[in-house]
C-alpha cells in the first residue's frame, strides 16, 4: 500500500506554480523525507497531502486510495505543521482535552504518561512552554492520535541541537515500535541522515529523486544521503540562480 | 510486537465513518473562547445593572405620578413634569450618549468576538492543527460559528427585554417621541439580530483578510455602514407609509407614530413639500403676525386658500412588525454571511 500516491499533482498560486508534474508513490511504514531547499514546494506538497489544500492539477491520494482531505483521510492522518502551531492562551491539559474532542480516536493516557515523561506541567500554558516542549506537545498531541501517517512540516528547523534529537527519537520510537509512516520535510539532512528509509527530493517544484535510500545510494554510489542530495541540489543549483 | 499499540483500524472508506458527534465542540468552543464570551458577560452585566438602577428609579418615579389625585393638582403637575424631564435628561434620552453607547454593543460584538473567530487561526497558522484533526473543517466551522451564534444571540435578546421593560413608562402618551426613533435597534428582537448580524460580518471579514486587527477594522466600518443605511434609508421603508390631512396629526404629545415627511396640495396637485415657501405666505398669509403662528404654522392659514396639507408617518401599531421586518432580514444577511464563511472555509486553499 502507498501512503501517499500523486499523479501530475501541481499547485498553482496565481501565475506561479509551487508545484508541477508531480508524480509520486511513498510506500507505507517507511520514514519518507522530503529534501529541498527552502520555496521548493515541500510544503505545499505536505499541505495536498493532508488535504488543507486542493490541488490545481492532477491529483493525490494518501492511506491507499483515500482522497487527501477526506473525512476517513483526515482520521488515519496527524500532522504538525512547521513551527508546531499550538494555542498559545490554552493549557497543555486543555490542549490535550481540545484535540481528544475533535478526533474520533484519542489515547489520553499515552499523551499524559509521555508528557509527564517529557516533564512538561499539564497547567502550563502552551504558549509559555520553550520551543522544544511545544514541538514535543505537538508531537505527541499527534500521536496520541494513533494515525497510520504522520506528517512532520519542517519539523526540527527552529530547534536546537539537542530538542532535534530528542525529537527526531520520538518520531523514530513511534515508527519502529508502532508502524507509523512518516512523511517529513526539511531543508537539513543532518539529523534526518539516519532515520530516513526512503527519499524524495524536490527542487523548483518539481520531484528530482525519489526512492528507498539504500537503492539510490547503492544505484548512484553515494556514501551518504547527504551526499547524494547535495549532489542533485547542486546539478539544478545553476536553474535557482539563474 | 508487544510495543504494537495500535487499536482496531478502520481500513474501510467514509461510509464506514460515523461523524464525531456535533456536540464535543461545545467544550472546545468554550475553552478556546471563554475570555471573549466573559468579556460579552461583563459588558453587557455592567450595562444591565446601570439600565436597572436607572430603569427602577424611572419606573418608580412613572408610578408616583400616575397614581397621583387629583391629576390637575400643582403637586400632581409638578411631579409629572419631573418624569417628562427624566425622558430629555436621564441616561436614555435622545440628547444623552446613553442610547449611543447601547448601539455600539453589537458592534464590539461583531468586531471583538466575530472577527477573531478565524482570522487569529489563520493569522496564527492555528487553522493548520484545526482543520487537519478528525472533526473536520467545515463541521468545525460550523459548530463554532453557530454556538457562539446562539449563545450571543440568547444574552443580547434577554439584554433586549430589559432594554424594553426600561422603556415601559414612555411607550403611554406621556413621551413625545416615537418608538421608532428611540431604541429602535435595541429592543429583544432587534437587538440579537443586529448582534449577529455584526458577529456574522466579522467572521466573514476574519476569514476573507485573514489579520486580526484589520479584521476589527473591517468589521466596524461594515456595521457602522450598515448601522446607518438602516435606520437612515431603509427602516422607513419596510411598510408603505400611511398619509393623512389631519393638520394636527403631527403636533408634538399627540400620538407615538412616526413621522416621515410632509407636503401640500391644491386641487389634487402636488404644490410643495415641507414648510410652505415665502412666496405662498406672503401672498396669502402676510396678515398673519410672527406671534399669532400657532404650532401649526402657516397650514390653516393657507387651507384657507386651497391648500392641503398631508403627513406621512408609520403608525404606532407598525413597531413590533417593523421589529419583526428588521430582526428578519438582519438574521437572513447573517445566515447568508456564516454559510458564505463555512463555504470559504471549506474550499478556499489554505
Amino acid at each position: 500500500m502507498n501512503i501517499v500516491e500523486a499523479s501530475g499533482l501541481g499547485k498553482r498560486y496565481g501565475r506561479t506554480w509551487a508545484l508541477r508534474e508531480c508524480t509520486l508513490e511513498i510506500p507505507a511504514g517507511r520514514v519518507a523525507a522530503l529534501v529541498g531547499p527552502n520555496g521548493a514546494g515541500k510544503t505545499t506538497l505536505l499541505n495536498l497531502a493532508v488535504g488543507l489544500t486542493a490541488p490545481s492539477a492532477g491529483e493525490v491520494t494518501v492511506l491507499g486510495d483515500l482522497r487527501a482531505g477526506s473525512p476517513a483521510a483526515l482520521d488515519g492522518i496527524a500532522f504538525v505543521a512547521q513551527d508546531t502551531p499550538l494555542y498559545k492562551t490554552l493549557s497543555v491539559a486543555d490542549m490535550i482535552y481540545v484535540t481528544g474532542g475533535l478526533n474520533r480516536r484519542f489515547d489520553q493516557p499515552y499523551a499524559l504518561a509521555r508528557l509527564d515523561e517529557l516533564g512538561i506541567p499539564l497547567k502550563r500554558k502552551a504558549g509559555k512552554l520553550s520551543g522544544g516542549q511545544q514541538a514535543q506537545l505537538a508531537l505527541t498531541l499527534a500521536l496520541a492520535r494513533r494515525p497510520r501517517l504522520l506528517v512532520l512540516d519542517e519539523p526540527v528547523a527552529a530547534l536546537d541541537p539537542i530538542a532535534r534529537h530528542d525529537f527526531m527519537a520520538t518520531v523514530l520510537a513511534a515508527a519502529t515500535a508502532d508502524g507509523v509512516s512518516v512523511l517529513l520535510s526539511s531543508h537539513v539532512l543532518t539529523e534526518l541522515e539516519r532515520v530516513t528509509s526512503y527519499l524524495v527530493l524536490i527542487t523548483r517544484g518539481q520531484v528530482r529523486l525519489a526512492g528507498e535510500v539504500d537503492d539510490l545510494l547503492a544505484a548512484h554510489g553515494h556514501a551518504s544521503l547527504e551526499e547524494l542530495a547535495l549532489h542533485y541540489l547542486r546539478e539544478t543549483a545553476p536553474e535557482v540562480t539563474r | 510486537m508487544t510495543a504494537l499499540r495500535m487499536p482496531g483500524r478502520l481500513d474501510s472508506g467514509d461510509a464506514a465513518l460515523r461523524p464525531i458527534p456535533w456536540r464535543r465542540m461545545a467544550g472546545i468552543t468554550w475553552r478556546q473562547h471563554r475570555f471573549a464570551l466573559a468579556g460579552v458577560a461583563v459588558l453587557l452585566g455592567a450595562l444591565a445593572v446601570w439600565l436597572w438602577s436607572a430603569g427602577t428609579s424611572l419606573h418608580n418615579a412613572y408610578a408616583t405620578a400616575t397614581a397621583c389625585h387629583p391629576a390637575s393638582s400643582a403637586a400632581c403637575q409638578n411631579l409629572i413634569n419631573i418624569f417628562n424631564s427624566s425622558a430629555t435628561s436621564n441616561v436614555m434620552g435622545n440628547k444623552d450618549p446613553g442610547g449611543v453607547l447601547l448601539q455600539l454593543v453589537p458592534a464590539l460584538i461583531g468586531a471583538f468576538v466575530g472577527a477573531p473567530v478565524l482570522a487569529r487561526e489563520l493569522e496564527t497558522g492555528t487553522f493548520r492543527f484545526a482543520w487537519t484533526q478528525g472533526f473536520g473543517r467545515w463541521r468545525w466551522t460550523l459548530a463554532k460559528l453557530v454556538l457562539l451564534g446562539v449563545v450571543l444571540a440568547a444574552a443580547t435578546a434577554a439584554f433586549g427585554v430589559l432594554v424594553s421593560w426600561y422603556f415601559q413608562p414612555y411607550s403611554g402618551t406621556l413621551y413625545e417621541d416615537s418608538p421608532f426613533a428611540n431604541l429602535f435597534s435595541l429592543r429583544e428582537v432587534t437587538f440579537p439580530a443586529w448582534t449577529l448580524a455584526a458577529f456574522a460580518i466579522g467572521a466573514l471579514a476574519g476569514m476573507l483578510i485573514r489579520r486580526v486587527v484589520p479584521a476589527i477594522v473591517a468589521t466596524l466600518a461594515l456595521y457602522a455602514g450598515l448601522a446607518i443605511a438602516a435606520a437612515a434609508f431603509l427602516r422607513e421603508h419596510y411598510l408603505a407609509p400611511l398619509a393623512t390631512s389631519n393638520l394636527n396629526f403631527s403636533l408634538p404629545g399627540t400620538g407615538t407614530a412616526w413621522t416621515l415627511g410632509q407636503w401640500s396640495t391644491k386641487d389634487g396637485r402636488f404644490a410643495f413639500a415641507g414648510n410652505p415657501p415665502d412666496s405662498l405666505v406672503n401672498q396669502f398669509c402676510s396678515s398673519v403676525s410672527a406671534d399669532k403662528i400657532g404650532p401649526l404654522g402657516f397650514a390653516p392659514c393657507l387651507a384657507q386658500h386651497g391648500y392641503t396639507q398631508w403627513t406621512s408617518y408609520q403608525p404606532a401599531s407598525r413597531f413590533w412588525p417593523f421589529q419583526w421586518i428588521e430582526g428578519g432580514w438582519l438574521l437572513a444577511l447573517a445566515a447568508l454571511l456564516i454559510a458564505a464563511t463555512i463555504w470559504l472555509a471549506r474550499h478556499r486553499a489554505a
